[in-house]
């Protein structure tokens, strides 16, 4: 029986050194990369398959298989892309890895790297956390003079560089085919699908993006072995994952644990719903996944148990909210989001975001109609699957969910002319 | 303000620089804009120009880029931008109050503060030092509210700490981030940082916040950890 939480990626966080070449080593650091470089990189390939190791960003697509993807002996550059870009809503476990153990996602990287033979590696990290910035800069540059990159690294031949590379602000870059638009030098903009970017990614040539949650779990896999780590979680959903419970909880916080967890669990541990209140609504993984109630406090948190509940696991950002907020209240200023951070490519989601924020104002105000409530459905279904990329699908996520479960709090909007609800006694202040 | 001759010498080798860091020279287009808003506080249309010279492109597609990204600023910012996150979490448990009075504080008229869809205005203290904006999800829900000052974290805010927070960076006294250095550098510091060039305080500061703890501190508690690896590891 695996234990409740199961630290490996947060392990060593609390070290005050962590974050350095000597701190990570001390806690047995880069000795995934020695086993690595020691085999061949299609067996590096087969061991993380071998893991089940599901990307980490949301999408849960087989990290292993992505890299089994990118063609070899095809006479082109290849190349990684860390997707360091964490902007969804809720989301909160990248950027406090890469603050504590920058070294666990540069391993990782290299790993990746030499297993898809590739000679260039970018982390793309979003520019609005300049503290992560320095920690990651810092790292690679100690991974240069301890010869982890640069030339023939661990005298295996293998030459690697890694560049650091922030981002200016836009959530659609988190958008794997707009981060590499962005990478090349322009508007972050997505690309159309097929190609993939395994075959026409980066410069056009063979391109793996992976989350730094998938990248840093590598190490741990190729030092502790494929089968170690899929003896965590459940059937389809193996390992480890960093769970992030925010907002109306006791202690809201990073918490580690095989996938598969409940909130029910995971509130337990966080001493639950802040004091005299109790659950109304929370988000699985981030604001692109449809909201849950308290009816789904025992849904496994895998990848197969959220679906089945009518949501999405993502990037298992558990932001969760007591019964003084305002459901519609949320639902707009999550549309808002939506509707600021759309590139504008896509007719649909540009207009289709724009006319949502639009309407739900007005419901929120107390000044819709039931018309306004059914016509923004409609338009949110026809945003869903005619936009490029996902952001688009995300649009009408919030305010679809929230009419799901709170069609009622819609209506007393109306009847009562405007919000039933004192945003003061959500705060962080109210009860003290 | 246009960029010196004596900035431009400056900058040229930095410029080459970061350029050498790519496969493809344009990739190296948003830290060169990062080193322009460095030397200026912002993207002036010298910046452009010189982004568009070194790495022989228009303009125009440079123009293009700049307004894309929310990080880039075309107007002189000022020595300190706060950023209040006001995105769903952090606008529930307080950031929305902790923007009003916030504006209020700094004498900001209603229209000001008004959230319309897409405004994401600034309002400056009359001194020009400190600017206060809204800013999207900042990736630390768990410290909610959050405040960003050139994009160092200040975490767990409140309406009296973020008025205290303006008040110090308008006099000029020690302010230190949460979860960050030990001092926090100017607007134009940052931006360096942005475009590759670091400023030796990568030690400064915790490992982790308490938050990020939290799991882990209770996992040492209760004696739990992942399974021990039963052989040797990877085969």
């Amino acid at each position: 029986m695996t234990d409740t939480l199961t630290p490996v990626l947060t392990a060593h966080w609390g070290e005050p050194d962590s974050f350095t070449l000597a701190g990570y080593e001390r806690t047995g650091g880069y000795q995934g990369l020695r086993k690595a470089v020691a085999m061949t990189p299609d067996d590096v390939i087969s061991t993380v398959k071998n893991a089940v190791l599901r990307g980490r960003g949301g999408a849960g697509f087989p990290t292993g298989v992505k890299w089994s993807f990118i063609p070899q002996g095809d006479n082109k550059p290849h190349y990684l892309t860390v997707n360091a870009d964490e902007s969804e809503p809720g989301t909160c476990k990248d950027i406090p890895l890469m603050m504590a153990t920058p070294h666990t996602l540069i391993e990782g990287a290299i790993i990746t790297c030499y297993a898809i033979r590739a000679g260039h590696g970018f982390i793309y990290v979003r520019g609005e956390v300049l503290h992560v910035i320095r920690r990651l800069q810092q790292a690679v540059a100690e991974a240069y003079q301890a010869g982890y990159l640069g030339k023939n690294i661990l005298g295996s031949g293998f030459d690697l560089d890694i560049v650091v590379h922030a981002g200016a602000g836009a959530y659609i870059c988190g958008e794997e085919t707009a981060l590499l638009t962005s990478l090349e030098g322009y508007r972050g903009l997505p690309r159309n699908r097929p190609p993939f970017p395994a075959v026409e990614g980066l410069y056009a040539c063979p391109t793996v993006i992976n989350n730094v949650e998938s990248v840093s779990s590598v190490p741990s896999i190729m030092a502790d072995g494929a089968e170690w780590f899929a003896g965590m979680g459940t059937e389809k959903s193996k390992g480890y994952g960093i769970f992030s419970l925010s907002g109306h909880v006791t202690r809201p916080g990073q918490y580690e644990a095989p996938l598969g967890i409940t909130l029910r669990e995971l509130l337990d541990l966080a001493g639950g719903i802040r004091a005299g209140h109790r659950l109304k609504f929370w988000t699985p993984g981030g604001s692109s996944t449809p909201l849950l109630t308290d009816a789904h406090l025992d849904v496994p948190l895998d990848f197969e148990g959220v679906a089945a509940a009518g949501s999405i696991l993502g990037t298992r950002a558990l932001q969760i909210f007591d019964e003084t907020t305002c459901v519609v209240r949320a639902a707009l200023r999550w549309t808002e989001f939506y509707q600021h951070e759309s590139c504008g490519k896509c007719t649909p989601c540009r207009e289709g975001s724009y006319w949502m924020v639009r309407a739900i104002e007005r419901l929120e105000q107390g000044q819709g109609t039931d018309e306004d409530l059914e016509t923004m459905l409609d338009v949110g279904d026809n945003i869903i699957g005619r936009a490029f990329c996902a952001l688009g699908d995300a649009v009408p996520v919030p305010f679809s969910s929230a009419v799901k479960y709170f069609r009622d709090e819609f209506l007393q909007h109306q009847k009562e002319g405007g919000c039933p609800f004192d945003p003061a006694a959500s705060t962080l202040w109210a009860d003290r | 303000m246009p960029l010196s001759d004596e900035a431009l010498a400056r900058l040229r080798p930095d410029a080459a620089e970061i350029i050498g860091r790519y496969p493809r020279a344009r990739s190296a287009l948003l830290p060169l804009l990062h080193l322009v808003q460095s030397e200026e506080g912002y993207v002036s249309d010298d910046g452009v120009k010189f982004c568009a010279e070194v790495l022989g492109c228009t303009e125009t597609e440079v123009a293009g880029v700049v307004s894309f990204y929310t990080m880039y600023k075309n107007h002189p910012a000022a020595e300190y931008q706060v950023g209040v996150c006001t995105n769903t979490l952090c606008a529930i448990m307080g950031g929305d109050q902790i923007f009003a009075e916030l504006a209020e504080h700094l004498g900001a008229s209603p229209e000001d503060e008004e959230h319309g869809a897409g405004s994401h205005g600034e309002i400056k203290s009359p001194d020009g030092k400190v600017g206060v904006e809204r800013v999207e999800c900042n990736a630390a829900c768990d410290y909610a509210p959050v405040i960003m000052v050139n994009w160092e974290f200040f975490d767990n805010m409140t309406p009296d700490s973020a008025r205290k927070l303006v008040d110090d960076l308008r006099a000029g006294n020690k302010v230190t981030p949460t979860r960050g250095p030990g001092r926090l550098c100017t607007w134009k510091q940052a931006s360096r940082i942005l475009a590759g060039f670091g400023d030796g305080q990568a030690s400064d500061g915790p490992s982790a916040g308490p938050a990020s703890l939290v799991g882990l501190e209770l996992a040492k508690e209760r004696g739990w950890k992942a399974p021990e690896p039963s052989s040797g590891g990877a085969k």
